[in-house]
């Protein structure tokens, strides 16, 4: 289970959040306009990356504020929290601890199946 | 030679102490290009080397795995089959595959242990009721066994269920005799050798990664024994599937979150049937060892560690203890978790894409290995001919664009 540290209240369980998936997905402009699979892009897809990922948490049995972070999905670490008026920070001064898209990490990892 | 298994091979190897067993399957250095290459050695893709090899002829294929075979989702689910689905689309592609697995230990003369025990999902409130009794109707209608058990058959068949004295009492439940579970490593194990017969090269510890395209069409993927060329890759790799789609620049509609089961202590059979609570959140059969065989949720969020969450765990024991008084002071052995690709429809994605030669059989979420033998099968089918199988062909990634989507969320074991 994780701890969020929560950036009105301070480190958390995680049973007191919910997840609320990639942060900064933005409506498209010209909805008139776009063409069914932009629309079918905006509505169904989301990155889904394994490594470094920008997601938004919901403090539901807190504060009850959304805000953002950036957590590595391949290890489960929290590398930074941010409030959803704070600018995104970069990704690149974090370092991706997999070698290959769908590699493993060395430690946080229970896939045992793979030989390093 | 086609390795053929009796009571008679058993005892033969019996006197030289088993140690002549033929190997399995081969351990081949990939070649330099393959007609096809299948990214992914659980039973999906294990099974979609078999049926292209077997059903379509073709010579030339490579099964290309990180790990081991059936080392992931394959290894690390409940095992439990049925075909109990909503939607007419799903429901045949469910029953295809249920229909495979009745003769699947006789057609590979490997035994996959598929035990045909009945399947059984609880309704525990009134909205429960009417869906699952809808659900039963459905399923008539479209030929598969499913009826409704009152809350005094449910009782007759599982007396150790406490279905009175608990905050959501159980009501009733639909049953569908065929159901039932089967063997994890057999089918893989099972496909495997028999696609190793037939010449598909089956290349463990052989990582994908990067599939690499040109001018839109597929070229070939690189691996960590080197690249391969190849003529049409078909991607199967569960949760890693949207990420090796990434490098080929297709963005699927998948977000990869671990899904967790645990086993118990082995005890003598005191459950002779698999039973499934989607409003409690927890299901169970016993396994022939004697383990009780659990499966736990999702997590709520986005993660490749293959573990999860111990707060899910503890939902899916509060939920088991309460439906289950007596496995109250059982000890559980142990836990473990799958990272699942799910879909927004909670149905799988078998189909082509925009990339000439690129196929992908992924989005089986919570539920594949029901599907194993019928989505290998229609998955072979829409590699060799380009085009869907009618049972695959409303499993496309153009519903994600037209919105004609699937929509299994109640049909799923467990509400995720």
């Amino acid at each position: 289970m994780l701890l969020i540290d929560c950036p009105y209240c301070g480190p958390r369980d995680q049973s007191e959040f919910s997840n609320g998936g990639e942060a900064h997905v933005k409506r498209p402009d010209g909805s008139e306009e776009i063409s069914d699979r932009e629309w079918g892009e905006y509505v169904f897809i989301r990155s889904n990356p394994k490594g470094l990922f920008y997601e938004r948490w919901v403090h539901t049995h807190g504060c009850r504020k959304w805000f953002n972070c950036i957590r590595d999905t391949s290890t489960d670490e929290i590398l930074e929290v941010y409030k959803l008026d704070d600018p995104q920070p970069p990704m690149k001064k974090f370092e991706n601890k997999i070698k290959t898209p769908s590699g493993e990490p060395d430690v946080g990892s229970g896939n045992f199946t793979v030989k390093k | 030679m086609k390795k053929k298994y009796s009571i008679f091979s058993i005892a033969r190897n019996a006197f030289s102490g088993h140690k002549n067993w033929p190997k399995m399957w081969r351990s081949p250095e990939p070649r330099e290009f393959y007609d096809a290459v299948i990214i992914g050695g659980g039973g999906h893709g294990l099974g979609t080397a078999y049926y292209l090899a077997k059903e379509h002829g073709l010579k030339n294929i490579a099964l290309i795995e990180k790990g081991w075979l059936g080392g992931g989702n394959t290894g690390r689910n409940t095992t439990i089959i049925r075909s109990n689905y909503l939607w007419d689309d799903s429901a045949h592609l469910y029953e295809h595959s249920l229909k495979l697995w009745e003769n699947l230990s006789q057609e590979l003369n490997y035994n996959v242990m598929f035990s045909q025990r009945g399947v059984m999902n609880l309704a525990h409130n009134e909205h429960d009721i009417k869906e699952i009794k809808r659900r039963v109707s459905a399923n008539n209608l479209n030929g598969i066994d499913s009826e409704w058990l009152s809350k005094e058959e449910i009782q007759k068949m599982v007396p150790i269920m406490n279905t009175d004295n608990l905050r959501y009492p159980v009501l009733g439940a639909s049953f569908q005799p065929r159901g039932g579970v089967a063997r994890h490593d057999a089918i893989a194990w099972g496909f495997a050798m028999r696609a190793d017969e037939m010449g598909v090269d089956i290349i463990q510890n052989c990582e994908a990664k990067q599939i690499r395209t040109k001018n839109g069409k597929i070229e070939g993927v690189e691996t960590s024994k080197g690249f391969i060329r190849a003529n049409k890759i078909g991607v199967v790799a569960s949760g890693h599937t949207g990420v090796l789609a990434e490098t080929a620049g297709v963005r699927l509609p998948l977000q990869s979150k671990p899904l967790q089961a645990l086993v118990s202590e082995p005890i003598k059979p005191i459950i002779n049937t698999v039973v499934m609570s989607s409003a409690v959140h927890a299901y169970v059969s016993q396994s022939d060892k004697g383990e009780l065989v659990i499966g736990a949720g999702t997590d709520s969020y986005n993660s490749f560690t293959q573990r999860g969450g111990f707060n899910i765990i503890e939902e899916t024991i509060r939920a088991m203890v309460e439906l289950y008084p007596v496995f109250g002071k059982m000890k559980m052995l142990r836990q473990w978790g799958g990272i699942v690709d799910i879909c927004p429809d909670a149905s799988p994605i078998i189909s082509k894409c925009d990339v000439q030669g690129l196929f992908f059989n992924c989005g089986w979420g919570t539920g594949g290995f029901k599907a194993t033998p019928g989505s290998a099968n229609v998955f072979a089918h829409t590699i060799a001919k380009n085009e869907p199988h009618q049972i695959n062909a409303a499993f496309n990634l153009d519903r994600f664009v037209s919105g004609k989507l699937v929509d299994e969320h109640g049909a799923a074991a467990v509400a995720h």
